[in-house]
């Protein structure tokens, strides 16, 4: 078996700005003091001239960017998720979202996986609170091709949009000779008529192998995977529920206001099928090697294929 | 400053007045102390100084304005539409259902409007993007904004003054509006902001201090401010809060109240009374 190759999507996002910014000249970046970590240094090295430091003040960093965008600019604007979705929560309502400007969250070291720094770094309700803003696109990467092709299709897309990265490594799925990304469209990694797995982020790679295994156990699992949470691919999921009649949704994120919710939104008013969520129950997390703490929080193969034999009642 | 000139401005700026006041009235809710006290500024702006073109609001070339104070947008919407960017009946309908013009600026539906505002201390932060690029750029545009003294109380102007002296942001020129009140009452008493020049100087600013009814000095701070090279402006100026209007000068209670009937044709008196004094000079 050929060795799986591992990359953080933080990494592909710094190095996805950098290979577009000759393409894009109207791409600036801006961080919050997080270079090193959001990887937004790959570009600053690159284009020092393009890259603007905003220090420790993640308010005005939205701002900025806001104004630069409203003069024609392309700008990312980048921290961790916690700080950029949470510290600036009414910045990017107010000052990008209502006026529905262009510009770019790219959110890292979202989720419980930020380990060791425990609880306040953890960010699991950035999914939620993006997702009521009116027009805002938000975009969770699986891996390291999708988190570039998410990067570029940012750019290309008039409006705000939230990108959420993952500071943990994580598998390669996706063949970039043949991968194509399209904001809104749900991806199916494998087709299945006995319930359907929908994973976003780092957890598509967990779905992936969780239906491996369930294959083995003759229960024949689709997996899908939404990487772009809003708006949301109603149609593959409502098709989902048509033809396995049971749904498992799995993101390292809260269960309040995340994929899970957004799915049952769309089941519930269409088509209502069973679905169990699979996330950070309600509560905050704690310091930890980000493996452990993703296995503390079910956020693992092993749950994923419990959950959905207790979903079938096996 | 040319008698003549001044002359027409001090009329313009009445007429920003009586145009904020019939909005408040019309609206039945509004802030007219702070749009009063910051109409000189306004005026001399967008009558003097301001590279706009009302038949191309968009144009990329343009001076930005940003009224990070934006509760006190009836005086802006007055000024646009004196310019010409709508027609002066829209204050008619300000904050009504449907209506274009919104009880805080909207730049995705009002022509001239650069920034959306109103939550206080973020539009400082967005003059600061639109002045960066200009810079990155290389646009000789000029970008002006203007902050309520209650406003400077958020964290956020510090940031974003940190942030444009930083990047030696001189296409900034910002208008801190001294009137003394904010919503439960004198700024002093609230939590103070004061003092203000020496804050903005500690940030990285050239600050200047005037009385923001003065249109020589209030013209006087602006050539200052284009003139001085390698950091931002902050013009402290003071002013009447609710200015012209008898009843309103000063008054806490004017901050975001609207007139009734009554004291509506008191205020259209009392400026009409200020302009009848200007025709007669």
């Amino acid at each position: 078996m050929a060795e799986i190759i591992k990359k953080a999507t933080r990494e592909s996002y710094g190095e996805a700005l950098t290979e577009l910014a000759e393409e894009f000249p109207e791409l600036v970046v801006l961080d919050a003091d997080l270079a090193a970590a959001t990887k937004t240094g790959i570009f600053k090295k690159k284009y020092p001239e393009r890259f603007f430091d905003c220090g420790i003040a993640e308010a005005n960093l939205i701002g900025v960017a806001a104004g630069l965008a409203s003069c024609g600019k392309i700008p990312f604007a980048s921290s961790f998720a916690m700080f950029a979705a949470g510290r600036a929560y009414e910045q990017i309502r107010n000052s990008v979202g209502y006026p529905h400007l262009n510009v770019k969250i790219g959110a890292t070291h979202a989720g419980i996986s930020v380990g060791e720094d425990g609880a306040t770094h953890q960010c699991c309700e950035d999914i939620g609170l993006m997702r009521t803003i009116p027009g805002m696109v938000i975009l969770n990467p699986a891996d390291d091709v999708e988190a570039k092709a998410a990067v570029r299709a940012a750019i290309l897309h008039k409006g705000p949009v939230y990108l959420r990265f993952g500071r943990l490594p994580v598998p390669v799925l996706n063949d970039p000779a043949t991968y194509h990304f399209e904001i809104g469209r749900g991806v199916t990694l494998r087709d299945g008529k006995d319930i359907t797995i929908i994973a976003t982020g780092l957890m598509v790679a967990e779905a992936v192998t969780a239906a491996a295994d369930l294959e083995k156990e003759g229960i024949d699992a689709r997996v899908i995977n939404i990487h772009t949470i809003k708006p949301i691919d109603r149609e593959i999921v409502l098709k989902a529920a048509r033809e396995t009649g049971r749904i498992v949704t799995v993101e390292e994120h809260s269960v309040i206001g995340g994929l899970g919710e957004a799915v049952c939104g769309v089941v519930c008013e269409e088509y209502p099928v069973p679905v169990a969520r699979i996330g950070v129950e309600d509560r905050f997390g704690y310091s930890g090697p980000a493996a452990v703490l993703l296995k503390q929080f079910g956020l693992c193969a092993e749950n994923i294929v419990s959950t959905v034999k207790k979903a079938l009642n096996k | 400053m040319d008698e003549q000139l001044k002359r027409e401005l001090k009329k313009k700026a009445c007429r920003i007045r009586l145009g904020a006041v019939e909005g408040v009235f019309c609206a039945k809710a509004g802030h007219p102390g702070g749009a009063l006290s910051m109409a000189d500024i306004l005026a001399y702006l967008y009558f003097k100084e301001m590279r706009v073109d009302p038949a191309n609001p968009a144009w990329e070339d343009r001076d930005r304005f940003v009224l990070s104070k934006g509760h006190a947008c009836p005086s802006l919407y007055a000024a646009l539409a004196l310019r010409g960017f709508f027609p002066m009946e829209e204050m008619k309908t300000l904050r009504h259902p449907g209506a274009m013009l919104q009880g805080h600026p909207d730049m995705k539906h009002i022509p001239g409007v650069d920034m959306t505002t109103g939550s206080l201390g973020q539009g400082v932060s967005a003059a600061c993007g639109m002045a960066l690029a200009g810079k990155i750029s290389r646009k000789d545009y000029r970008v002006y904004a203007i902050l309520g003294d209650g406003e400077i109380e958020e964290g956020q102007v510090w940031e974003s003054a940190m942030f444009a002296a930083h990047n030696k942001l001189d296409n900034l020129c910002i208008f801190v509006d001294n009137n003394g009140l904010q919503i439960d009452g004198r700024v002093a008493d609230v939590c103070s902001p004061y003092p203000i020049p020496e804050k903005f100087a500690a940030f990285g600013f050239h600050t200047i201090t005037i009385n923001g009814h003065d249109f020589d000095q209030i013209e006087a701070a602006v050539k200052d401010a284009k003139m001085t090279k390698g950091k931002p402006t902050a013009i402290i100026a003071k002013t009447i809060k609710g200015k012209d209007v008898s009843y309103m000068e000063d008054n806490v209670n004017w901050h975001g109240a609207a007139p009734n009937a009554e004291q509506y044709e008191i205020a259209v008196e009392d400026l009409k009374a200020v302009l009848a004094g200007l025709e007669d000079e």
